[in-house]
């Protein structure tokens, strides 16, 4: 009977474990290409791009807020459509995508708040206003938080994968529409003091160096989703078979190590 | 081979959370059959009960009403069973007919049988106009056993049917568990007591095996 | 035999409101809870009718909020706990439209007595006499979208044992645009504006969530109720 519940494991979740494999060769050249991308994007940005005529070298920090900010809301999407797929084709491998993307999108989205912040002192002179994209990274905080906090509270992790992938889409639904009301909102109580520099106008010099960051961003997001993922697999499949043969060849390889 | 059976259960398995409940159950039930599911607390008997209510769904395998997986037939399949769980569903501040008003309210079909009959046959005849939270828990079961009686639905599963009912009340729940699978209906019913019926099939969810009692 | 044909939506709303009216008590404390915040405003602001005039349609929206937040927790609790939820989930009916029924008696039990109160708010408060038709217009049309999401996270705690705090949690940030376009209808009115197309948009919202919502709750339920 070990047997055959054993089989039946391999059947349904033989591509978490092709996953695992497939991913553990990427890893080396994917955290390589990220790592120069990201130091190519911020020593152009950082100290060739040249200074801004109005803010000076406090607009630098675009390179890691813009950056950051699609990344957040690219990230819900990702996390809702991996728990869409985890919902249709009850894969357990695209659940285990969306819990290891909720986190990740929710430091993003805090970081962009958090450079936005900071950029907002000099620009501004205050840390916090209520701009109309400040107020939906704000509100998109919360929802990640909302995805994440119901996963945590279920016991059975495939109630809490479906609940999770539920409200996702239903946030995914909202998204659009929480923007849209948050800038219509703001057109209507916009103080004239506060404008913020537009991005489209920026200048070339600036602006290659910001794609450059943007594309390291993206890179560096699926470096850590698949790491998130991989982790995840692994508590979750822990009982399978191929988990404990991984566990105990790496136990024997470092007690070798230590000898 | 020539008619499917009313309910047949295929290599049925069930896991929680990495850990397998049970697994390879096959069963296969007809009009007239009462089947007991026997096993010790914690063999899984409410989980069987429910994943055949199609509440929850199986790891492997299949539950099929006359030939056709539940999962493609569902709202024929519903309406065609009756299924009464721990919970009797009944709502305190609602008196008895208006319970089971609702709850007739939400099945396919219903016989002719008055709700006020029904309650009259089940003892609770002077009860009808009280809200429950005056009954007690006895009285409770009761309204949901009223349920039988009105339903036309052929397939009852009951989840530990004699719980909290008097001597009176066992005894009316074995004429109409009798009435019922003589007019072609089936029953899968989980219970620890000794049914006074004949042919009741007993089937043990620990060793998987099944007998006539 | 009787075949009857049914959606199950009558059978569910008139269930509902049949046992709010058992439990009026319960039924008015989001009432209650509406009038008594609100009472709390001009003492922690300022008793100046000319200040609260300015944050009164405000105030009274994400006051209505709260009250109907309050009360969606227990949309699905006591039918989770005596089994009712089982057997709605065993119908032989499309599962969103007892849903629908359920969520509808909510609007008529919470939604509806706040937006006929809210008048009554509007004058402690010195709402501006322009104002009070389109905050009734817009706390009838919102409260209906806020019962319907609400709904939704009620769903998807009703299983868990401290589910309460958490569908504030959940709800809340869908909750934004409602705010946000009821507020505004009752400020353009004030302003002296056309107020309907703040008004049409929460038109819009409310025929989505009612289009949507059911069957994400219907999703939500059939999730939970196997935990």
């Amino acid at each position: 009977m070990k047997v055959f519940s054993n089989w039946q494991w391999f059947h349904r979740l033989g591509s978490p474990r092709w996953f695992y494999q497939t991913t553990g060769r990427w890893l080396p050249w994917l955290s390589v290409a990220t790592l120069l991308v990201l130091i190519i994007g911020l020593v152009w940005g950082l100290a060739y791009a040249p200074a801004d005529a109005k803010q000076g070298n406090s607009f630098r920090i675009i390179y890691i807020h813009v950056p950051a900010s699609f990344l957040a809301l690219a990230g819900y999407y990702i996390m809702a459509i991996a728990g869409a797929v985890g919902l249709i084709w009850r894969m357990k491998l695209s659940f285990m995508v969306m819990k290891a993307a909720a986190p990740i999108g929710a430091v993003l989205t805090f970081i962009a708040l958090f450079t936005g912040a900071v950029w907002g002192k000099p620009t501004w002179g205050t840390y916090w206003v209520w701009d109309a994209r400040i107020t939906s990274m704000l509100i998109l905080l919360f929802l990640y938080a909302g995805v994440m906090s119901l996963q945590y509270a279920y016991h059975s992790v495939d109630a809490a994968s479906k609940a999770g992938a539920i409200l996702a889409l239903v946030g995914t639904v909202n998204i659009p529409i929480i923007y849209k009301s948050v800038d219509w909102w703001y057109t209507l109580h916009q103080p004239a003091t506060i404008k913020l520099t537009s991005a489209p106008s920026m200048h070339p010099d600036m602006f290659q160096p910001l794609l450059v960051m943007i594309l390291g961003f993206y890179l560096f997001y699926a470096l850590v989703l698949i790491l998130n993922t991989r982790s995840e697999i692994l508590r979750r499949e822990r009982k399978t078979g191929w988990v404990r043969e991984l566990a105990q060849s790496k136990s024997g390889f470092d007690a070798r190590a230590g000898d | 081979m020539s008619q499917s059976p009313l309910l047949s259960v295929e290599n049925l398995a069930f896991e929680r959370d990495d850990s397998c409940l049970f697994d390879a159950i096959d069963l296969t039930v007809n009009g007239g059959d009462i089947l007991q599911i026997e096993g010790a607390n914690g063999s899984g008997k409410t989980t069987l009960l429910r994943l055949l209510t199609g509440a929850l769904q199986p790891s492997a395998g299949s539950i099929n009403y006359l030939g056709c997986n539940i999962a493609d037939c569902r709202y024929d399949y519903f309406a065609n069973m009756l299924y009464i769980g721990h919970q009797p569903a009944v709502k305190l501040n609602l008196t008895a007919e208006e319970n089971l008003r609702w709850m007739v309210a939400n099945a396919a079909q219903s016989n002719q049988i008055s709700i006020s009959d029904a309650l009259t046959e089940v003892g609770l005849a002077g009860y009808s106009d009280i809200p429950c939270y005056t009954l007690s828990a006895g009285q409770h079961r009761r309204v949901a056993l009223a349920r039988l009686l009105i339903s036309e639905a052929r397939l009852w599963y009951l989840d530990e049917p004699f719980t909290a009912i008097d001597k009176q009340g066992v005894q009316l729940l074995h004429s109409c568990l009798q009435q019922h699978v003589s007019r072609g209906g089936l029953v899968v019913l989980s219970t620890h007591q000794d049914l006074a019926l004949n042919n009741v099939r007993k089937y043990n969810l620990l060793a998987r095996t099944e007998h006539i009692a | 035999m009787a075949r009857q044909m049914n959606s199950g939506f009558s059978a569910w709303l008139r269930r509902d409101l049949l046992l709010a009216y058992r439990r009026r008590g319960e039924v008015a404390s989001p009432v209650l809870f509406f009038v008594m915040v609100s009472t709390l405003i001009p003492l922690g602001l300022t008793p100046e009718s000319a200040r609260l005039a300015e944050v009164a349609a405000g105030m009274i929206w994400v006051i209505a909020l709260l009250a109907t937040l309050l009360s969606v927790d227990g949309l699905f609790a006591s039918d989770y706990q005596d089994g009712s939820l089982e057997q709605m989930l065993l119908t032989p009916q499309l599962l969103p439209l007892p849903v629908l029924g359920k969520i509808t008696a909510h609007w008529l039990t919470t939604g509806l007595p706040l937006t006929l109160v809210s008048p009554l708010l509007g004058l402690m408060l010195s709402l501006p006499g322009a104002g009070y038709i389109p905050l009734i217009c817009s706390l009838a049309l919102g409260t209906a979208c806020l019962s319907f999401l609400g709904a939704v996270g009620a769903a998807l705690t009703v299983s868990l044992r401290k589910g309460g705090l958490l569908l504030t949690l959940l709800v809340m940030p869908l909750y934004m645009p409602v705010v946000i376009f009821g507020t505004a209808t009752v400020n353009y009115a004030i302003d002296g504006f056309n107020w309907l197309p703040p008004l049409a948009i929460l038109g819009a919202l409310f025929a989505a969530a009612v289009a949507l919502c059911p069957l994400a709750v219907a999703g939500a339920l059939r999730v939970t109720a196997s935990n």
